[in-house]
């Protein structure tokens, strides 16, 4: 997964954009930072989620930690790998540990995500 | 199976036929228990239970006992847990048959020396707090969290304001706290913290307005921090009509010093178990009483114990939100709090909170060179370092050092919190420890500091002399393995 087509949270969630569909994960950086994943709390699809509120869960030994939507829309996949494989998230953050899939609602923006230069600026900061 | 320790199972040395006692012959007629209990209940197989002699099960604990590390063992220097000595005096009273031996549904004419107990702990804690009325049920702090939640919700009906339905939290809080507010039926408002690790009150002033139901504060907060904005975080809260809950968590740094309720705070629990010397860390159980304002006092949780002449009754209060817990909480930790409160005096809580604040510091002052203080100011009882400076320099993470410092036979402190802290390493020493205790700890966090630069390996791979090594915690989460099963 090429870093240059994600867009990136200040929360640390990485999208990807596709038509309407956008799949979500968590950062390299969250995930090094959360320490060793062992259990995600998926969304069900069919739920609604709104921009900025929590849709997952992510428990690794330091911390429980929300996933914040980066788009407000509807669940339409989630990656069930995750039930069973947590550390998918540790060991592919940005390809196989996405988490879910959402039909991006219309009318949303997009404006507030930064791209993957300006994400890494953010956490150098940080 | 034989497990690292080099302790085996209890099943790993059971021996067909080995008793621990012997049952005298039966002196009765023999009943078959088919006559007594239905068949559905009645099991069809012997229980595999480990056949063991008596030494053998009083070895196998002993050694499983050693192998722990407990206060009474070493250093124990757990960040926001106040894992201070327990007194043995404390177990003593607890122990007279007139605490111990009484049961909760005699009538009250028989347990007044209890009852009389609860009322004097009850007005301690109103006290020491600078409130109004106390209830003793709530078994844990977070348990009082949620009573002084549901208090709250109740006030706010009461006076027809019911639709206040959000609870302020800063972002350095306990977990327990938006936990509790979830738990109440509250949207919980994060507040950032300012640079000197208190409540940003800019930002409290844009988040306060008519929903505030009211705002839950540690102080000093989990930083070790006293807030000194507190009177106007107060102001704030109450000019929009909510209400101040003081998480007393970190009450060991305020005992005869500050009372909270003059600071502005309307609700306030007591972790009995830790302020007030009780066991606790797998040792409980433990306790949260919690004292409120006189204009709250008729929402507590009952019955509670009143004075009648010089009678002692239990009550339920007027507007009472119910019972919170069976019975009067848990006794016997009353009890114990009591002691150690009636040891010391007022002079004394003062004393432990002052000493406390200086054991904090003393640390503090000699640890702030060899790693990062993000917030260099004078602490309370507990301060956060951070590992940033090893972990960017060397690649040796907070948790390595957490590791390593079994190694050097203290526990670890609290890591990885308060979670607006990078690589934190919270320590709070109490008051019980010696200056010697706190020089070695410094001297072993001193050496540490330096194996991160000279020998970073040994940390990452640490710890070397514990009963076991580096465990896979990952593994074990992913993987719980909860009981033996026989081969």
């Amino acid at each position: 997964m090429s870093e240059k087509r994600l867009l990136f949270t200040k929360d640390h969630e990485w999208v990807l954009v596709e038509g309407n569909i956008a799949r979500v994960g968590i950062t390299d950086y969250a995930q090094n930072e959360l320490g060793d994943v062992v259990f995600v709390d998926l969304p069900a699809e069919g739920d609604t989620v709104e921009e900025g509120e929590g849709f997952a869960v992510v428990e690794s030994v330091k911390a429980v930690s929300d996933v914040y939507s980066p788009v407000s829309g509807t669940v339409v996949k989630v990656n069930e790998e995750l039930e069973s494989s947590p550390e998918l998230i540790n060991e592919s953050p940005l390809d196989k540990g996405w988490i879910a899939e959402i039909e991006i609602a219309e009318g949303t923006q997009l404006d507030d995500l930064m791209n993957a230069e300006e994400y890494q600026a953010f956490i150098k900061e940080a | 199976m034989m497990n690292k320790t080099g302790v085996p199972l209890l099943f790993e040395i059971s021996t067909p036929g080995r008793r621990g006692y012997r049952l005298p012959d039966l002196d009765v007629p023999e009943v078959p228990l088919e006559e007594l209990l239905p068949a559905e209940y009645l099991r069809q197989q012997e229980p595999e239970l480990p056949e063991v002699s008596e030494i053998e099960v009083v070895r196998h604990f002993t050694q499983l006992s050693r192998l722990n590390h407990g206060v009474d063992v070493d250093f124990y220097p757990l960040g926001s847990c106040t894992m201070k000595y327990n007194p043995r005096v404390n177990e003593d009273v607890a122990a007279l048959p007139g605490f111990a031996a009484i049961h909760p549904y005699q009538p009250e004419e028989t347990v007044q020396g209890a009852l009389e107990l609860m009322y004097n702990l009850s007005q301690y804690l109103a006290e020491l707090s600078g409130l109004h009325s106390a209830t003793l049920q709530p078994a844990a702090g977070a348990h009082g969290e949620l009573t002084g939640l549901w208090i709250m919700k109740a006030f706010h009906e009461a006076n027809g304001e019911g639709h206040r339905n959000e609870i302020i939290v800063p972002d350095s809080a306990h977990g327990t706290n938006p936990a509790s507010a979830m738990m109440a039926n509250y949207k919980v408002v994060e507040v950032p913290s300012d640079g000197r690790g208190g409540v940003d009150v800019e930002a409290l002033r844009k988040l306060v307005g008519p929903n505030t139901a009211g705002l839950m504060l540690t102080n000093p907060n989990t930083l070790g921090l006293f807030d000194e904005n507190i009177c106007t975080i107060a102001e704030l809260v109450h000019a929009a009509g909510g209400l101040l809950y003081y998480d007393g968590a970190n009450a060991n740094a305020l005992m005869g010093i500050v009372k909270p309720g003059d600071t502005g705070f309307d609700i306030v629990h007591y972790n009995l178990h830790k302020t007030f010397s009780t066991p606790h860390g797998g040792g409980g159980p433990g306790a949260g009483p919690i004292v409120v304002s006189e204009k709250l006092a008729p929402f507590l949780p009952g019955p509670i114990v009143v004075k009648q002449g010089d009678r002692y009754v239990l009550k339920q209060p007027e507007k009472s939100i119910g019972r919170v817990k069976g019975f009067y909480g848990n006794f016997s930790v009353l009890v114990k709090a009591y002691a150690y409160i009636r040891s010391h005096g007022a002079e004394g809580l003062r004393q432990v909170s002052e000493t406390a604040v200086v054991n904090a510091n003393y640390l503090m002052h000699h640890l702030k060179d060899l790693y990062d203080l993000p917030y260099n100011r004078h602490c309370k009882h507990e301060f956060v370092l951070s590992g940033r400076r090893q972990k960017e320099q060397y690649g040796v993470r907070t948790l390595d050092i957490a590791k390593r410092l079994l190694d050097y036979g203290v526990h670890a402190p609290t890591v990885y919190f308060p979670l607006n802290v990078e690589e934190a390493i919270m320590i709070e020493p109490t008051e019980t420890e010696t200056k010697e205790t706190l020089d070695r700890f410094i001297a072993a966090m001193r050496q540490i500091a330096e194996e991160a630069e000279t020998d970073p390996e040994s940390l990452r791979s640490a710890p070397h002399y514990t009963p076991v090594g580096r465990l896979d915690e990952a593994r074990a989460a992913r993987q719980p393995i909860l009981r033996w099963r026989k081969a």
